[in-house]
């Protein structure tokens, strides 16, 4: 298998879920992010709090560039058009669906959701289904 | 203020488990949903260690009703399948597949300092404002 790490991510995964139960058991809200980000935007309530927790979001990977001095791996497509495209459907889709990765796909899932079980397996899928179109099209990242 | 402390430091914790797990970087995330050439799977291992942390505690704290700072636990309201749910995970899956960001890695890759970052975050910022049409 391409670039397999599992224990990296299998690591990283548990340290995300250490963040979203101690968001969830002190302040009694689910860490969804798409519904962070929203809400900073839209609504007033918890706007400080949501809008510390995303820059939260950009400062601790800058802390753990600094302390381990790990090469920073970030390759993304130089379309400007497609990367327009994709966060444009991105904010819309996870607004209509009411969650992305982190609230459908772990918060939703942790719970035994049937409404988030459904949003992830759809949106893996389509996202399977978009690189695999995108490869026959001769687009390789 | 509490409050305040709590969200950044989770955002602080959360940012680097997103670091470490590999979700910030675009093609990692398009080498998980290309499952016909070049698969990496690893990415399974992010939600599979989130969810063996995160169900624990939903199932430890399924009678309590108030949080730590006096909050009522609050949920999502919406039950139920319908369209908009499945329209707009097709949605969401088809922008995810398409550079391999979600929203907490497109915040994250601020950190990065590319300004493609930060034209996926206005346009996502635009969709968000868009849906208020539905």
């Amino acid at each position: 298998m391409y670039n397999f790490t599992p224990i990296p991510s299998l690591i990283g995964g548990i340290i995300i879920g250490i963040s979203v139960v101690i968001f969830f058991y002190t302040t009694g809200r689910l860490a969804g992010i798409s519904g962070i980000f929203a809400n900073t935007i839209l609504n007033k309530k918890n706007r400080i709090s949501n809008l510390l927790f995303l820059i939260g979001l950009v400062i601790g990977p800058l802390f753990y560039f600094n302390i381990s001095k790990v090469q920073i791996n970030f390759e993304i497509t130089n379309s400007i058009i497609l990367i327009f495209i994709a966060g444009f459907l991105v904010g819309l889709g996870t607004r209509m669906s009411g969650g992305c990765t982190s609230g459908h796909g772990i918060c939703g899932i942790s719970r035994f959701s049937i409404r988030s079980i459904v949003a992830t397996i759809t949106f893996i899928a389509s996202g399977v289904v978009t690189v695999f179109i995108l490869q026959n099209f001769g687009v390789h990242l | 203020m509490n409050e305040k402390i709590i969200s950044l430091t989770c955002g602080i914790i959360f940012g680097i488990g997103l670091v470490i797990s590999g979700m910030t970087n675009p093609s990692k995330v398009i080498s998980f949903l290309s499952i016909t050439y070049n698969w990496d799977a690893s990415l399974i291992f992010v939600m599979g260690g989130a969810i063996i942390v995160t169900a624990p505690l939903f199932y430890l704290l399924r009678n309590n009703k108030n949080s730590l700072l006096g909050n009522e636990f609050s949920f999502p309201k919406k039950t139920g399948i319908n369209f908009k749910l499945i329209f707009g995970s097709i949605l969401f899956g088809t922008g995810w597949g398409l550079v391999g960001l979600c929203p907490g890695p497109s915040v994250s890759s601020i950190a990065m300092f590319n300004p493609l970052t930060l034209l996926f975050l206005l346009a996502m910022v635009l969709g968000i404002l868009f849906n208020k049409f539905f």
